[in-house]
């Protein structure tokens, strides 16, 4: 029999204003095998958890039960406080009595008694507790990132800083991602380009990183510490070891009118082509969807006339194997689709724009040259609509768009109006908003300089419908200020887009068995404590794939994440999970169904001599478990027809037993 | 005299990453749900042998519930769907017995779920509560 204590916690009044917590440790004090029952303010503070050691010294402890918060939270806490007084850090059990007691039952006495029963649970599961000893497994000093935006060149390179290798897989053909195509950035108005690209240049040059452009993760196996990814390089049909980037092939190349994704189709590109002047690696890629070589074998002009002979039309997909120790999504985001947006005449007028789009029109390296110009007529723009929240802050049952702040819009339309009122003082810009949301460091003096330097009309209201009429778009908006209706004859309405996770990150997130939210931006661990880590050991968050944010956050963010890489990295092993399955090998029958439902491929089979009553020797194939592999899910335990098979840690009578003290 | 009303017993075992962090949602999120619901802690939805289902209803547990994560999210890629395949089965026996299909439950509910939990508890704790008490599997030398 366990010598138990019960330690009730309050959690200051969380706990104690709606369960009567003398009431719960006086009644769990009556339990078997309980021997010592207290409650204290707040056992996870250090007075706390002197009080949990001094109890396991003076009445000889060897189990404790802590009734409190999720063990989510604090579980990790008391298994080091049992350890330092001198337990088995496996011999604690937390019955979650605030999340799931004081929290959502409004009623003190249904609390209570709540409470108990899940205390008596507990108590029922740390009687059938054993003494458990983690393993240890090596860890493979290299990281992954995935993803070649802001985020991940930033994550990529704090992690090389600290001298461990790190490989960039990125899905297009150029690292540099969203931020690549921005003009300026707000709130300091320097250029995206000239704060960007001496960070891609950086990532390439550095000796410890590598590059799979035009590559993508197709296969994730393993777990922290050891992870083996299988990254699928795409064919570019262009040898990369040759080609120097003069950029002669896409001068020449017959196939043109093929729309530019970097400008965001608003010109055109050839069928072989590089992103853009300070694309990294600065590599040309085929588009074997246009390329007539590689439809028809008719052609090869780009063959003819690269100097270098870096034109391979037999190129096919390539696949690498690689080993990691820790991996970080990096993937970014995309403006919505405005294709549920019919009202702001997006497919019907090419002036109405998004705010991505309108970026690349001011950018110098963009389709028009830096100029802004109509993309309908060439023609500069006398006025101009900013439309904000298109498709953020959506009503759940509306059916498109999101129901999240995309965080970034209020910031990039300021700094759009701004730009555009200092290039062309004779254009009117209107901005048409819900609420301007400009919390963060020179913000709202940047936004406020838009309205009182600049003369940007910021109008409180929805825009409710954009008409194109002649070479004109009225737009229909309300001012609900003034309580009036509006018409505007604009000649460019400008839609500020909401931002929604790269499509990329749903696979992703199923490959890494990393979890998601609903809006599929992936979890963090703790949503203020632990931002940049995963719930799965070993894989981090990096930027926008978390949850909207800006270019200062999200850098901020991707440093994070490399400090919790290095850490991870530094460490020569892992402490493992002890609470991984372990076969009963006289009970065995060697039948193999764990090891077929097994999804780690943790449990093996061999022969082995077994001495029978009447001590003759008889050889039985029976199962054995890798502990170093298991993860401990537990599903060989059900497939065993036998018993022979349990689960340490939650282990079947210790379910039996929270049943029967749930049932009683 | 007093009328003693018997509340519904529900034991919902809740995957530890995905249901039982939901759970842990709609608590900070103050959602309420019925205190006759009782979470058992495991790490996986397939850890739970039909055997602990029908010790439950056994004991006098008048629903069970079984949350994991949603099919192809689990975190160890397979276990959702052994879960799924076992509860038919088991479920489907369970029936046959006259353990009403409304008593048994397997559903998806993701840590980032805190009001599904809290609604799939709401609606679950009335069906069961509708049918009144389960006294088909229960074994009354369990009764003390």
């Amino acid at each position: 029999m366990q010598r138990i204590g019960v330690f009730v916690c309050w959690c200051g009044s969380n706990i104690a204003a709606t369960i009567d917590v003398q009431r719960v440790s006086d009644t769990l004090a009556h339990e078997p095998g309980v021997v010592f029952s207290a409650n204290y303010q707040y056992m996870c503070s250090q007075a706390g958890q002197d009080l949990i050691k001094d109890a396991v010294r003076d009445h000889a402890l060897t189990g404790i039960v802590i009734c409190s918060c999720s063990p989510r939270m604090h579980e990790a806490t008391f298994r080091k406080t049992a350890a330092a007084a001198g337990i088995n850090s496996y011999m604690v059990e937390i019955a979650n009595i605030r999340e799931q007691c004081s929290w959502v039952h409004k009623d003190k006495m249904v609390g209570t008694e709540k409470a108990i029963t899940l205390g008596r649970a507990a108590i029922a599961k740390v009687n059938l507790n054993a003494p458990l000893i983690p393993g240890e497994t090596p860890v493979t000093k290299r990281a992954l990132v995935i993803g070649g935006g802001i985020a991940g060149i930033q994550t990529a390179l704090d992690i090389a800083d600290a001298g461990f290798e790190v490989d960039i897989v990125e899905k297009k053909p150029t690292i540099g991602g969203k931020m690549a195509q921005l003009d300026k950035t707000f709130p300091t108005l320097d250029c995206a380009a000239c704060i960007l690209t001496p960070k891609m240049v950086d990532a390439a040059q550095n000796d410890k990183i590598r590059i799979f452009s035009y590559s993508e993760v197709t296969e994730v196996k393993g777990f922290v510490g050891n992870f083996n990814v299988k990254i699928t390089k795409h064919a570019r049909f262009v040898d990369e070891t040759k080609c120097t980037g003069c950029g002669l092939c896409t001068e020449k190349c017959p196939q043109k009118g093929i729309p530019n994704e970097f400008n965001l189709n608003m010109d055109n590109r050839r069928a072989i082509y590089i992103p853009f002047a300070q694309a990294i690696p600065k590599i040309a890629t085929i588009d074997p969807e246009h390329c007539n070589m590689l439809k028809s074998g008719k052609c090869g002009v780009c063959s003819k006339v690269c100097a270098a002979g870096a034109i391979d039309y037999t190129q096919r997909d390539e696949v690498i194997e690689e080993s990691y120790g820790a991996i970080v999504a990096a993937t970014g985001f995309n403006p919505i689709s405005m294709d549920k947006f019919d009202e702001f005449a997006y497919s019907t007028s090419k002036d109405v724009v998004t705010s991505l789009e309108f970026e690349r029109l001011m950018n110098a390296a963009g389709p028009t040259g830096g100029t802004l110009l109509r993309p309908s007529d060439g023609k500069h723009p006398h006025t101009i609509v900013f439309v904000q929240c298109v498709g953020s802050r959506c009503s759940a049952d509306a059916e498109k768009g999101k129901e999240y702040c995309s965080k970034i819009c209020c910031m990039y339309t300021a700094k759009h109006a701004m730009l555009t009122r200092e290039k062309y003082p004779d254009t009117e810009v209107y901005v048409f908003y819900i609420d301007v949301r400009t919390p963060g460091k020179n913000f709202d003096e940047f936004y406020r300089r838009a309205v009182e330097e600049y003369g940007v009309h910021y109008i409180k209201g929805m825009v409710g419908k954009v008409m194109p009429q002649g070479d004109k778009l009225i737009v229909q908006a309300s001012d609900l200020l003034d309580d009036r209706q509006l018409r505007i004859a604009a000649d460019m309405v400008v839609l500020a887009a909401a931002m929604e996770p790269d499509k990329s990150a749903r696979s992703l997130a199923t490959m890494l068995t990393a979890s998601m939210d609903t809006n599929d931006f992936f979890t963090e661990a703790h949503p203020k404590l632990r931002p940049v880590e995963s719930p799965t050991a070993g894989i981090f968050l990096s930027g926008t794939c978390q949850g909207p944010k800006d270019i200062p956050e999200t850098v901020a963010q991707a440093s994070a994440a490399a400090s919790k890489v290095i850490g991870l990295l530094c460490k020569e092993r892992l402490v493992g999970n002890p609470c991984v399955a372990n076969s009963n090998e006289n009970m065995c029958t060697g039948c193999s169904l764990c090891e077929r439902v097994c999804p780690y491929g943790a449990i093996t089979y061999s022969d082995k001599e077994f001495k029978m009553p009447d001590r003759s020797l008889r050889i039985r194939r029976v199962a054995s478990v890798n502990e170093a592999v298991c993860q401990g899910c537990g599903a060989c335990t059900v497939a065993c027809p036998s018993g022979a098979m349990d689960l340490k840690g939650f282990s079947v009578q210790q379910i039996m037993a929270e049943v029967d003290a749930i049932c009683k | 005299m007093q009328i003693k009303v018997r509340k519904p017993l529900i034991v919902a075992f809740c995957c530890n990453w995905c249901s039982y962090a939901g759970a842990d949602l709609a608590g900070s999120n103050r959602l309420n749900y019925p205190a006759d619901v009782k979470i058992i802690r495991v790490p996986c939805s397939c850890r739970v042998n039909p055997t602990f289902v029908l010790r439950a209803f056994q004991r006098g547990a008048d629903g069970v519930i079984i949350c994991g994560c949603h099919p192809g999210d689990c975190h160890y890629t397979s276990g959702n769907y052994y879960t799924r395949r076992r509860m038919t089965l088991l479920f489907s026996m369970l029936d046959y017995l006259g353990i009403e299909r409304e008593r048994t439950r397997v559903e998806w509910v993701s840590a980032a779920e805190g009001a599904k939990f809290a609604a799939t508890m709401n609606e679950f704790a009335e069906q069961v509560a509708a049918l009144g008490e389960n006294r088909r599997l229960e074994d009354l030398r369990c009764k003390k």
